[in-house]
Parts: C-alpha cells; structure tokens; sequence
C-alpha cells in the first residue's frame, strides 16, 4: 500500500529536466547524394546529431571524400600561411568586419592559391631586395671601419711597421729574419705581398675564427676587428645579429685560397676595400646611393605587399571558419555509408528525442535548397548499444554538471546527482570554510568573473584562470554558503562579532577576574543566531565547538547518505525494477537508519533536553550489551527497547540485501529461457538490465556465481560503508576546526602581536605578513583543500549509494564546438 | 650507483626517462605501417603522418612533397626531441646522451672530407649532414689536405679528438684512407663509449654493453665483407675491429683471415646469438644481412626497454627513432617510384 501510493506520488512529481538525461532515439538517415553534402552542414548548424563512423575498418585514406577534406587541409595550411604573414608584417586585426557575399570552396580555393602566389612572388622579389639591401649595408660599414685600419696602415709609417712586427712576433720561426725584413720594407711593403681580406662576421663566431685562421695560416697573419655600431640583418637569415668587421692581413697565395675557404665555412661575408683612399672615398659614395636607391623601393615593396596582405587580413577569420567548417562536414560525410545503388549515403546516430522535429525540418530545407527530386528519409531505429547522456545545461549548471562528470558520465537516464550538487557541493565546502570575512573575499573574486562573463569568455585564458572562471558560479555560492557558515560560526577572520543582540553571558562580576577560573553566568536568552560570542577565548571553547561540528557533521552525513539511497529508490521506480527496492533500497534504508540515522536521533535530541548522556558509550554499548540497563545515559523513555529493536533489525537487514536477489535474478532467468512466462518478459529484462554483470552476458548464459559474488561484494560494501562513510564526513569538523585554528594563530600572533608594539614599520610589517597569509594560505590553499574534501564526499560518500556513472556523453556534430584547435 | 639505482635513480634521471618512454609510444604501430604500405602517393603518407607525433613538422609543407622532405622533417623532430632532453640532462646523463651523437659525428666528417676530395660544394654537403652529429666548425674540414691537417684545424676542437691519434699520417686523403680513417674513428668511438658505460655501473653498464658488443660485432661483419678482394691486409683488417664484444678475440682472428662470404658465414655460425641471423640468408647472399642486423638489433632496442632506472632507453630511443625514419624514408620512396611490391624488402619493423 505505501509503495504504491509513493510510487504514485513520485509519477506526480514534476519532471526536472536535470534530473535525467534527453531521451534518445537512434536513426538512419537516408540521404541522395546531390543533397548530401548540404543536409550535413544544415545538421552541423543545428549541432544536435551525433553520427556514427560506419566506416570503422577503413584507414583514412580509403574513405569516400577523402579529396576533399585533402582539399580542406591545404587550403587551412595556406591561410595559416597568410596568418603567419600578416602577424610577421605586424598588421592589426581589424576589427570591422567585411561583409561579403557567400563565396563557393571552388572559388575560395582559386582565390587563396592566387593570394598564394602573389605573395609569395611579392615576398621573393623584396627577399632579393632586402639581401641586395643587407649586403650593401655591411659593404658600407665594412668600407667605413676597415678604412680605420687601412688609413692608419698608409699615413703613418711608424704604426704600419708596429703592425708587421705584430705578425712576426706571432710566429716564432722568423724572429730572426725580422731585421732583414725590415730592411727590405720601406715603401714597399703592402705592394710586396702583404695582403688582406675584409668582411664581416657574426659576433659570437669572431674567436674561434680567428682561432681557426691562425692555425690555417699558422700565424702568418694579423687579425683586426671592429664591432659594428648596429644590429645588423643577415642577408642569408633575415635575423638582426650582432657582426664585427674584421681585417685579416696576410701574404701568400696559399693562405688567401685557405682564408677564403674558412671565410665561406662561416659564414662571413668577404667584401673588396680598395687600397687607394680616393678609390674608397668613390666606392663609399656609390654604395650609399645605391643604398638609398634600394630603401626606396623596398619601401615601396612593402607597402605593396601590406596592401595585399591587408585584403587577405579582412577575411581571414571568415574563410579559415569556413574551411573549418567544410572539413568538419566533410569528415562527416566520410562516416557515412554508400547504399547498394550508390545513388544514396546512409547515415546512423544519435539525436535527442525533442530535436527530431527540427532535424526533419533542417533535413526538408536541404532538399528543397538543393532542389533533389528525392527527400531525405530520416526514421529511427532500434540499436543494440546503450544511448548517450545527454543534459541540457545553461552556463549556471554547467559547472556542477562537470564536477559530476569528471567522476563517470551518468548512465542514460540514470539520475543525475548534479541537481543536488548544485546546493549541496557549495554548502559542505562553506561548512569546512567557515567564516564570513574570507567568504566575502571569495565573493568579490566570484563577482568580478561574473562581472566580467561577456569579456572573459571571449578571451583565451591561462590553464588556472580558465578553471576557476569555469567554475565562477560554483564560486558564487561556495562564498555565499561561507557567508552563512562563517556568521552561524560568527568568525570574520576568526573575531567573533555580536551583530545579533548581546551576548547571552557575563561575568560574575565587575572586574571579570575569574572569567578564565570560574566560568560566566547565563543571563538573557540565548544568543539568536549562530554561536554565542562569548565562547571565544574561553576555557571552554574548543570543547565546545567541536562537539557542536562534530555532531552537526555526522547529521549532514547521515542525510546525504540517506539522500543517496533515496535516489537509488528513484533509479529502481523509473527502471521499474522491484527486486532493487525490495531487495535492496528497503534493507539499506533500514541499515543506515537504524545504527546512524538513530545516532542522529540521540543528538537532536540531546540538543533539545539538554541531557549529559555519553552518546559514545550508548551507540558502543548498545552492541557490546544491549541488554543492559542504560543508567544516567537514558535520554528518552523506552530507550532499551528501542535499541534492541533497531539493533535487530539491522542485523536482519543484512542477509536481507545480500541473499535474495541472486536467487530471484536466477529464477527469472530460467523462466524467461524456459519460455514459461511470456508476459514476465519484457519486466525481467529490464531487471536484467538493471545489473550490470547481467547487462553485459545479456545472451550469454546467466553465471550464478558471478552475481552473486558481485551481490556479496556490494552489500559488503555498503554493510562497512555505512561505518565508515559516517566516519568520513567528520572531515567536515576537522577541517573547519583546522581553518579557524589557522586564521586564529595569524590573526593573534601575528597581527595583534604586531599591533601591540609602537612602531609604524613593525605594524606594516605584520600587516603585510597577515595579508599574505590570509590571501595565499587561507583563500587559496584552505581553498583548495576544503574543495576537494566536498568533491570526495560527493563522489565517494555520497554517489556510491546509487550512481553508476559508466554512460558516455552525446556529442554532437556542430559548428558551434569547432575551435581554433582542430586545425 | 651500483645496486642502489631504484633508489636514488629518479632524482635527476625520472623526470627523462619518463620523457624517453612518452616518446617511445610514439613510434609508429604495427597498424601505422599497414597503413603508410597502402599509400598511393606522398600526400597520403603525409595525411597519415599527420595523425601521428609527426603531424606537425609535416603540417605546414606544400603538396607536392618529396622525399627528402619528409625525411628532412622527422628527423627534425628526432633533433628536437634530442635537444629537449639534453637540455634538461645532469651529469652523467648529459655525457651519455652527448656520446649518442659522436657517432653521427664521425660520419659527418667522413661525409664532408669525401665529398671535398671530389670537389662538390660545401653547403651542399652540409645540408646532407645528419643533424644530429654537426658541430661549429664542420664546414672548415673543407679547407684540410691531409689528416694531419684535419686534426690540427678542426677535429682538435671536437669530442673526437682522442680518437684521432691512431690515424694521424700526413697521407694525403684518398677513399682508400678516409675510410680506413672512419672505421678507426668507430673503433675507438665505440671503445671510448663502452668504457664510459662500464665506469657508470648498474643496468646501464649491462644492457649498454650488450648493445654496443652487438654494435662492435656487427661492424665487424661489415668491414669484413666489405674489405673481401680490396688491398686491405689481413693486419689492417684486424686493427679495425673493436676489442671487445662477442667475436673478441677469436672470432676477430678468424674474421681477420676470410676471403669470402661463406668464410664469414662459418666464423659468425660458432656463435649462437649470430647464428640465428645468418641461419635466415641463404649461402653466397649478403645483400639481406644488413636487413637481418637491424631486425636484431630492434629487438634488443626494444628488450631495453624491458629495465627501468638506466640510461640505456636513451640509446635504444634514439636508435629506433632512427630505424623508423629509415623505414619511412624507404616507404615513402617505394610509394613515390611506385614499387610497392618493394616496401617490405628493407622495413623493419619496430614493436
């Protein structure tokens, strides 16, 4: 009777679109070839079809468009190439968008290889320019430096003779020709042999250069270098380098051939100085007008170049999403199937059952655009393999529904635990992060993303600051939830504030004297809301609040807990499955209830009469003898009887979920393949179904053992679960006390030990080290830490008790989800 | 280092070595070949290519590719991923991984002092060095006459210069001596890098030492068969071979004296881990050996991997990175000069 009624109850609940997934429907469509191609990117706008590769087996290559998408991928290639371009030539994007009328792929495809080719012709004439540019520019500082140290050779004799002792000196094998050689000299020494070589060189290959000449030329040479004023472009590399100018005088024709070759080995740019002053004063002058020559028409180069680039820039972002988009459909295309006659693509998937209208209606419209004599045949179809979840989220759920995703994507219309989350995920964190300053906080921060949503989610992200604007509404109401904890807690940076009245207590006299010894007296009522101020600093305190978060910690678990079994009552109901209520739902309700749910009990009820009773020593004695008289642990009238009672039937719940449904699955089993009950049928499968071993050998024979030992294994589970889950939510309290500990010690040692003293700088210092602390330590790493103790206690404590989570996502092929990342 | 690896092993070298084993799954599957051999043209290997850890070196290549192209870009990624991990190597990591290259090295310089002695371009010979063995002052080797020469100028700088001192003569270089000079270079490369194994001790020193006594061998085999009906004398002959290794000393006595190939065949038959390979050549063939060292050589490539805590997957890294560059070099010009029916004379292929 009272199943039936609450099962009518629960169809005369509203349906919550949350709470399960879309329904699904599987089908086939039948698309001629003409329109083919346009019914998929109409399904890609409507981005609510998922299809299914039916072309598994075949390497990408052998696939039906394969040209195409080829086509596709060298068309995004160049239009990469023009953004490579454009940003190298350092074009703002404009934000002005043209507008253009549609253009075919045939005539974007033209149109790109001819922007190809002109830019690419444009950018090798201005190569040559430039390295034309760039070889002149050395020549010009070559002439200019080297004439420093040729001017120097030829005025005065003096330095020149310096100089030739300098390459004598280098090599110790003439010293004792060096009086005869200078003998000879006078007048003549550069005409007799005495050479040199001019050019220049990267910087940073200038010593071992000149290392490498002076074992080449075994020091029969003398190596002079200048660093250039200015950064100067390589003419082979185009990258501003740093070159010295450099002379190397030596003599012989042997040695010449062997500098030169070094020379081009690396990469040294050789330029001919004449001897002669006014010859170099003619060349200099030369250079330099050819020099402005060049600047002018590369000038003109690139402008010309930029104005080409500029018309590319306008619509760039355009064609590259509409390449994109093109690949997209036909990739799509590439999953689709020939029929027998080759005349039509088949195509499979998923769609939601609310989109088969629009679907139908996308699909008449590319027939009707591309004017095929032959519509396209949509019908849905039965499939083997479970349907995709799929919810539909706004960007306030969205971040809930990941945070339950990231443990197992629902099962097809399994409930969904998001709903709950949604206030019970913020809600435990603020338990364990109470305290309304640093709640206020997390809210400004929460409120400046929300602020700025429009703007932000435009932009591209760090991987950190990505995550946490994801999470923005999460935010939200983790600090408005942190709000509330922090003012029932009354902590604001760990000061307890009396915003709600006066405090229910006072000393027993003027002077306070005895305050730490004696204790207060009580004198108004209570406090109204939240913790009595009083308490802080007392004797007595923490004692006080852990019991208080303690206790309240296991009440919170005990309700989410049974929240979750009431949810797995939802999941038997809709799947119709009445061996998991009766089997299974009812035996763990009683479980939980009757040890913790009674435990609860006790508390509220401790609460209320304001009895002294150990509740330790009754729940531990109410197993070791329940039979024993309670003493001053009484709270209540026919407590012993109560507990024997509970105690029993927990003890019966037991065998109660472990045993029977094995056997009534086998049962069903052989009834269904003995085919004696024919109208059992379409019920047992689903209760086959309902298992999740028993889903997997749907056909195969049904393994007794197997099932059973899975039966055994979850009732142990639960059986010690119930123990210890409750257990694992007094992280709520360790964690809480763990917090405003923390924010105590930093707000009295430091900041009151450093307000105490007179000293500006002292102060500031405390400040600023309480500031830091608060930020880094409590805001973000308590945090982060009180986060992922709600995330375990949803996934572990709370989801374990009815979500399956082994159902995979709809993904539908849409425009919309294409990113810059695919390309 | 000996014995304690497991322990102390990850502080400098775990952070790499889980690197290596990321990069080595992503060589190319049994699957990727199948695919690459069905190819019709380049522009589907690319596409294939482009799937795999080598998409995007080959991303931005306009469609009429070449082969040398493709080659040119997967060893780019060999370099980068080379460079990524020495930069992040300590010592002796960084030795070990810097004596990888010396190999490559050695060729390098073979390449460039040949290629002058006929008289082609410099550049043009850089660019056909592997990238993997340049260092500064390569192109100079050009302007050398003699070994003599070489060494004083260029090679005096580099990591190999002890290994010159058993080659230095003032010959002037012919083909004969230059690779006569190659084969010394290795010898004593290889030497060198034993030794610096054994000096680092633990699993490193085992599995390196296989693999390089594998390395020594199988050069061995090859100067011997290339060396039949040249002058080379039989001294000559036997002072190129490494000192240690399995065929160390016997088997190089009796290498030292063959004069054809069934000779050799009955000399390496004696030991077992050779004779399996030549067991797979029919006599009087030597064309399908070097394809039979190299299937051997990847097997005992991929055991390395087998250990942890050693550098040795470093070497074996590199190595099968190389291999299966090798291989996509030969696909691609099967697939380029349509001879298909020929991939498979030369691919070994690596799992």
């Amino acid at each position: 009777m009272v199943a039936s009624k609450m099962a009518q109850f629960i169809d005369n609940i509203p349906s919550m679109d949350l709470m399960r997934s879309e329904k699904m429907t599987f089908a086939q469509l039948i698309i001629p070839v003409e329109s083919a191609h346009r019914a998929v990117s109409y399904l890609g706008e409507l981005g609510l079809f998922q299809f299914r590769d039916l072309n598994e087996n075949k390497s990408p290559f052998q696939r039906t468009f394969i040209n195409q998408v080829k086509r596709c991928a060298e068309m995004s290639r160049k239009l990469r190439f023009f953004k490579d371009q454009i940003s190298k030539a350092g074009l703002m994007s404009s934000p002005h968008s043209v507008l253009q009328p549609d253009i075919e792929l045939e005539e974007l495809e033209y149109q790109l290889a001819e922007h190809e080719h002109e830019l690419i012709e444009l950018n090798s004439n201005s190569e040559k320019l430039r390295q034309s540019y760039n070889e002149l520019l050395e020549f010009k500082i070559v002439l200019q430096k080297a004439f420093g140290f040729l001017a120097s050779n030829h005025s005065h004799e003096f330095s020149e003779r310096e100089l030739e002792e300098n390459v004598y000196l280098n090599d110790g094998y003439f010293d004792t020709a060096s009086p005869l050689e200078k003998e000879l000299k006078p007048g003549s020494s550069y005409q007799s042999g005495l050479r040199f070589i001019s050019g220049m060189i990267c910087k940073s290959k200038v010593l071992r250069f000149e290392r490498m000449l002076f074992r080449a030329t075994r020091g029969n040479m003398l190596f002079n270098q200048a660093a250039a004023d200015e950064l100067i472009e390589d003419p082979v590399s185009n990258e501003k380098i740093e070159k010295t100018v450099f002379v190397v005088f030596f003599s012989g024709e042997q040695a010449r051939t062997k500098i030169l070759k070094i020379c081009e080995s690396f990469g040294a740019n050789c330029y001919p100085v004449p001897e002669d002053i006014s010859k170099q004063r003619q060349i200099s002058g030369e250079v330099s007008t050819r020099l402005s020559d060049l600047e002018t028409t590369l000038d003109a180069g690139i402008r010309h170049r930029n104005k080409a680039l500029a018309s590319v820039e306008c619509h760039l972002a355009k064609w590259m999403n509409m390449v994109r988009r093109e690949k997209a459909v036909y990739d799509t295309l590439n999953m689709l199937n020939f029929d027998v006659t080759k005349k039509c693509l088949v195509g499979e998937g998923w769609c939601p059952v609310f989109a088969k209208l629009q679907i139908q209606e996308a699909l008449q419209r590319a027939t009707l655009d591309s004017s095929s004599q032959v519509g396209i045949i949509f019908h849905p179809m039965d499939a083997a393999e479970s349907p995709p979840t799929y919810f539909r989220t706004n960007r306030f759920t969205s971040a809930y529904q990941e945070i339950v995703d990231a443990y197992g994507v629902a099962r097809y219309e399994e409930a969904n635990p998001a709903v709950y989350t949604v206030i019970t995920f913020p809600f435990l964190f603020a338990v364990m992060f109470g305290d309304w300053g640093h709640g206020i906080c997390l809210l400004l921060g929460a409120l400046v993303l929300i602020a700025r949503e429009s703007r932000l989610s435009k932009e591209r992200l760090g991987s950190f600051m990505e995550m946490l604007f994801g999470g923005r509404y999460v935010l939200l109401l983790m600090s408005l939830f942190s709000i509330y904890c922090g003012l029932i807690y009354n902590e604001f940076f760990s000061v307890p504030f009396h915003i709600f009245g006066k405090s229910a207590y006072s000393c027993r006299d003027a002077s306070c004297r005895d305050a730490h010894t004696a204790g207060l007296v009580k004198l108004r009522d209570p406090y109204p809301f939240g913790v009595d101020p009083s308490w802080r600093g007392s004797r007595s305190e923490l004692a006080f609040l852990n019991s208080l978060k303690m206790k309240m910690s296991i009440l919170l678990g005990v309700a989410q807990m049974n929240l979750g079994i009431i949810l797995s009552y939802f999941n038997a109901h809709y799947f119709s499955s009445s061996v998991d209520i009766r089997y299974q739902f009812v035996p763990q309700m009683i479980f939980l209830n009757s040890l913790f749910g009674y435990l609860s009990l006790l508390i509220v009820i401790k609460w209320c009469n304001g009895s002294q009773a150990d509740l330790y020593h009754v729940m531990i004695y109410m197993f070791l003898s329940p039979t024993d008289n309670l003493g001053e642990n009484q709270l209540f009238r026919g407590q012993r009887p109560l507990q024997i009672v509970l105690l029993l039937l927990a003890l019966i719940a037991v065998p109660w979920m472990l045993f029977p449904k094995p056997f009534i699955l086998k049962k069903l089993h052989h009834e269904r393949f003995q085919g004696r009950t024919y109208g059992m049928l379409t019920t047992s499968e689903m209760d086959l179904e309902e298992e999740p071993d028993s889903a997997r050998q749907h056909d195969e024979e049904f393994n007794f053992s197997e099932v059973f030992v899975h039966q055994m294994i979850h009732s142990i589970e639960f059986v010690l679960g119930a123990v210890s889950n409750t257990a694992s939510y007094l992280r709520l309290w360790a964690l809480s006390l763990a917090h405003s500990e923390l924010s105590t010690v930093f707000y009295e040692k430091v900041l009151v030990l450093a307000w105490g003293y007179d000293n500006l700088v002292i102060r500031l210092v405390g400040l600023a080290v309480f500031a830091f602390a608060t930020a880094f330590i409590l805001l973000m790493m308590e945090t982060l830490s009180a986060f992922l103790h709600a995330l375990r206690l949803h996934w572990v404590e709370f989801q374990n008790k009815f979500y399956h989570g082994d159902g995979y996502k709809f993904r539908p092929f849409s425009f919309a989800s294409l990113t810059e990342d695919d390309d | 280092m000996y014995g304690f690896e497991a322990l102390t092993f990850n502080i400098h070298g775990g952070y790499l070595e889980a690197i290596v084993r990321g990069h080595r799954g992503g060589l190319l599957t049994a699957a990727d070949y199948n695919n690459l051999c069905q190819c019709e043209n380049l522009d589907d290997i690319k596409m294939h290519l482009s799937a795999t850890e080598y998409g995007p070196y080959l991303q931005n290549e306009p469609s009429p590719l070449h082969t040398t192209t493709i080659v040119e870009k997967c060893t780019l990624k060999l370099v980068d991923d080379y460079k990524h991990m020495l930069c992040q190597a300590t010592e002796p990591l960084s030795t070990f991984l810097e004596y990888i290259t010396y190999g490559h090295m050695i060729d390098n310089v073979v390449l460039i002092v040949t290629g002058t002695l006929h008289e082609r371009d410099v550049q043009e010979l850089l660019e056909k060095c592997h990238p993997l063995g340049m260092f500064d002052s390569i192109a100079t080797l050009a302007v050398a006459q003699n070994m003599r020469e070489l060494y004083r100028l260029v090679l005096v700088d580099t990591p190999l210069a002890p290994y010159f001192s058993e080659c230095i003569t003032s010959d002037d270089l012919d083909d004969m001596n230059i690779e006569i000079m190659r084969n010394t270079l290795y010898k004593a490369y290889l030497e060198d890098f034993y030794r610096f194994c054994q000096k680092l001790g633990g699993a490193t020193a085992e599995i390196m030492s296989d693999l390089l006594a594998f390395e020594a061998d199988r050069r061995a085999v090859n100067i011997t068969i290339n060396s039949i009906g040249t002058e080379l004398t039989r001294d000559d002959r036997r002072k190129l071979y490494s000192n240690f290794g399995l065929l160390y000393p016997y088997g190089h006595e009796e290498l030292a004296v063959c004069e054809d190939i069934d000779q050799v065949r009955a000399a390496m038959e004696k030991y077992p881990p050779y004779q399996s390979i030549f067991a797979k050549l029919s006599y009087g063939e030597s064309q399908m050996l070097d394809k039979a060292f190299y299937e051997e050589e990847v097997k005992r490539l991929c055991l390395a991997f087998e250990q942890q805590f050693h550098y040795a997957v470093f070497f074996a890294y590199m190595r099968l990175r190389e291999q299966e560059i090798r291989n996509l070099m030969w696909i691609s010009e099967c697939v380029a000069q349509n001879q298909k029916s020929r991939v498979h004379d030369s691919v070994v292929f690596i799992f």
